[in-house]
């Protein structure tokens, strides 16, 4: 590897304080994950348009580039061009600086996601609580749309989400405790490892309620049917962002589904091992010459995993009708809290008698 | 502390939910609704006033634009009222031909109603499957009549000309594959009755599909049951008719209380509701689709048996056929005479109604023995639907109206003429 790299890079390299290497690497670990981000969620829209695209029994876009593979490009391309149009009794600062407040946590909570068993921008302890925090400050973004915007649709919007936030929030910071009794350990890369050892140490084993409970918040939580009364096409238009068009739309878009990413992620590794491969326990797979590799964890897994639950996120879309806005606050409020808070005890009377899947969670 | 009050909405003219333009002016308490004020006329077209200005059979056309989702229906009705002023009973075929198409109308728009209501409440796909059947019976329509939509096939005196005996077929092109065109072509190989008959065949499982997706689905019901309820005796008395009315489970239906055409020899059912909600009205319109299905089965069995006229031979209404025109004089007389000024209508008055797929769909005409009609007067079921959206929908939410809107079947084409 090193005699790819000329020896004078080599030398100047060497010669950098070991404050300023720190930052180059991390500012290119930074790159690499949010070009990586942003790729996903341009296929992402992609993916969805043509998954649905089949349940509906119509095709999708197929008509720039092969198989329509350039779709993406295309709507960026467009939104880019067209006119931000800021209504003129909107309070314009705020206006402007809400597609961005909901963007950034949802960019900002990848520092924490383990991607393989090495590869985390920041390996710190507390990732977990990082996590919450930040999937709960993305939704000023939407209220403060909501908000600035002056308009009765966008504000109507922006209440819902935020009654829907606080209750979803609270469901899924319940579902997180149930994991970090699991996991002994608030730091993403340890629950991961937590897991390891096969399908049968998942915590989705002996989490299963938390597991559709922190699914379900999720799905919540980044407004996605059917729980988008947020948006409520029919109802209130597009709710928080009817005002805005071009670029501003554009980074709503982004964050909407780069929470999605997220959310998937997030339910990975809490609930399926992450990087970890299903069939880790199958280790007379590795003396097989072709399957060898499906022992090893990596990020290929993680990948497929967060291929899958986006594929459930748009699988749910084209199925379900929405919600209504009380009857979504009822099943957090009712639901939800209930089932979390009852399986917390569960777990830990289970873990504490050592009965069955249970045995093995940390104490 | 300051009284909090309540604050006006405006909800549409353009709005995904208002089906056209309906504008209604929401007075709500957070998102609770305290008062609904539906605005019309945005869709005005003077209809009725047209009709009274030209002769009695240029005027089909114009029915087809009420309620454009049920266009034959709305021909129907008209072209039965002039029929009874000038005392004509077209032949038996076409009243068969008349009674299937009515039918097939009925899927039509209970078809469209069903893909825009799941889609008022959020369920996108039942509306793309609504519309892939829908495609096989706009064809049925431009077989019949060569157009898809506005169709103008039924005439006084019967229907504009006999049940095609070949379908159109797809053509080749460069964006069909040879397996397509084979898929899209398998059912058109025979007659327009042989397609139909086809349709029939495979509807009742595709309406089986829509009630997977719909009919259990939790979220619908926690959607539609218990909405704008309706008691019978109101219903009666707000002059609803068609599902509204039967939702709220008062059984009565044109088709067997007052049979027209050939309605009395078909055997189908009056599906009701019992509480009257919107998850009830869903159900019996779509059991009516499985009972439409029913009919036009019968018909085309009928119409299979029996060939022979489809249009009355009384030449002083009904234009001769073109081949006669060449070396009969007075045929030639008669078309000159029908195309130029139409026909003169005895005078007197007739309310010649039919059961829409909407519901009580009427024509209130006056003749003074002049070629033009008096006065034409359009009863639209919609009109008296939506006189009563108020009532339904306040102490719901928001989310509710729309589901309200969507169950009472609002076309604007008919609510405004």
């Amino acid at each position: 590897m090193s005699n790819l790299v000329p020896g004078f890079i080599v030398d100047i390299w060497d010669w950098l304080p070991a404050s300023v290497q720190y930052v180059t690497i991390v500012t290119w670990k930074i790159l690499y994950v949010t070009v990586g981000v942003i790729l996903a969620v341009a296929y992402s829209t992609y993916f969805e348009r043509r998954v649905i695209g089949s349940m509906q029994g119509r095709i999708g876009p197929n008509r720039v580039g092969p198989f329509g593979l350039l779709q993406p490009f295309a709507d960026v391309l467009k939104l880019l061009i067209k006119e931000v149009i800021i209504p003129s009794k909107s309070n314009r600062f705020l206006f402007i600086i809400a597609p961005l407040l909901s963007l950034t946590p949802a960019l900002a909570a990848w520092a924490v996601i383990p991607l393989n068993d090495t590869f985390v921008i920041a390996d710190i302890n507390a990732g977990l609580l990082y996590v919450l925090a930040l999937t709960s400050v993305g939704v000023y973004g939407v209220i403060l749309a909501g908000w600035a915007s002056n308009s009765k649709y966008a504000f109507l919007g922006a209440m819902r989400s935020a009654a829907q936030i606080v209750a979803y929030e609270i469901a899924m910071g319940f579902a997180l405790v149930g994991v970090l009794m699991a996991a002994g350990s608030l730091n993403l890369g340890d629950i991961v490892d937590a897991q390891a050892g096969g399908v049968s140490h998942w915590f989705i084993v002996p989490l299963l309620p938390l597991f559709f409970v922190f699914w379900i918040s999720g799905l919540a939580e980044t407004n996605r049917a059917p729980f988008d009364v947020a948006e409520g096409e029919s109802e209130i238009v597009a709710g928080f962002h009817v005002e805005y068009s071009g670029v501003a739309f554009a980074i709503f878009f982004l964050a909407e589904y780069a929470n999605m990413v997220l959310i998937s992620a997030l339910t990975a590794i809490f609930f399926l091992g992450g990087w970890a491969s299903p069939f880790e326990s199958w280790t007379f797979l590795e003396d097989v010459q072709v399957l060898g590799w499906l022992v090893h964890g990596g990020f290929g897994w993680l990948f497929a995993k967060i291929c899958f639950f986006m594929y459930t996120f748009f699988w749910l879309r084209a199925t379900f009708p929405r919600y209504r806005y009380d009857q979504i606050m009822r099943l957090g409020w009712k639901v939800f809290i209930p089932v979390t808070i009852i399986w917390i005890f569960v777990e830990g009377a289970m873990a504490w008698m050592h009965v069955g899947p249970w045995s093995g969670l940390a104490n | 502390m300051a009284e909090i009050q309540s604050y006006t909405m405006n909800f549409g003219p353009q709005h995904p939910a208002a089906h056209g333009v309906l504008r209604l002016i929401l007075e709500m308490e957070g998102e609770v609704i305290r008062n609904a004020d539906p605005h019309i006329g945005l869709l005005h077209r003077a209809t009725e006033k047209l009709a009274e200005s030209k002769p009695y059979s240029q005027s089909i056309g114009y029915m087809d634009r009420l309620d454009y989702v049920s266009m034959m229906c709305n021909e129907h009705s008209y072209v039965m009222a002039i029929e009874k002023l000038l005392g004509v009973v077209p032949p038996i075929r076409a009243q068969y031909i008349r009674v299937m198409f009515d039918e097939i109308t009925r899927i039509l728009n209970h078809l469209m109603w069903l893909g825009a209501h799941g889609l008022d409440i959020g369920a996108m796909t039942i509306f793309l499957y609504c519309f892939r059947e829908r495609e096989d019976l706009m064809d049925c329509y431009e077989a019949v009549s060569g157009t898809r939509m506005h169709a103008t096939y039924y005439r006084p005196g019967g229907v504009y000309r006999d049940l095609p005996d070949e379908m159109p077929k797809y053509q080749e092109s460069k964006f069909r594959s040879k397996k397509d065109l084979a898929r899209l072509n398998a059912a058109r190989q025979g007659s327009l009755l042989d397609f139909i008959e086809a349709f029939t065949d495979k509807f009742p499982g595709c309406v089986d599909e829509y009630e997977t997706l719909l009919t259990d689905n939790r979220i619908w019901k926690q959607r539609t049951v218990n909405i704008g309820v309706v008691s019978p005796e109101r219903a009666a008395q707000l002059g609803f008719s068609g599902p509204m009315l039967r939702g709220s489970g008062v059984e009565w239906d044109l088709r067997k209380k007052q049979p027209y055409e050939v309605y009395d020899q078909i055997d189908f059912d009056i599906p009701v509701g019992v509480h009257g909600d919107c998850y009830d009205r869903y159900l019996v319109r779509v059991e009516e689709m499985r009972q439409s299905n029913r009919i036009i089965r019968q018909c085309i069995d009928w119409l299979r048996a029996n060939a022979g006229p489809v249009m009355s031979d009384d030449r002083k209404i009904v234009a001769p056929p073109r081949v006669e025109m060449k070396d009969d004089m007075e045929s030639l007389i008669h078309h000159f005479k029908l195309f130029t000024e139409g026909y003169c209508v005895p005078a007197g008055e007739v309310y010649a109604a039919i059961e829409h797929p909407k519901g009580e769909f009427g024509i209130y005409m006056i003749s003074d023995g002049a070629n033009k009609p008096f006065r034409v007067k359009i009863r639209a079921p919609g009109f008296a639907h939506l006189s009563a959206m108020s009532e339904m929908v306040v102490g719901h939410m928001l989310a509710d109206v729309v589901a309200v809107i969507g169950t009472q079947d609002i076309v604007f084409g008919e609510v405004d003429r």
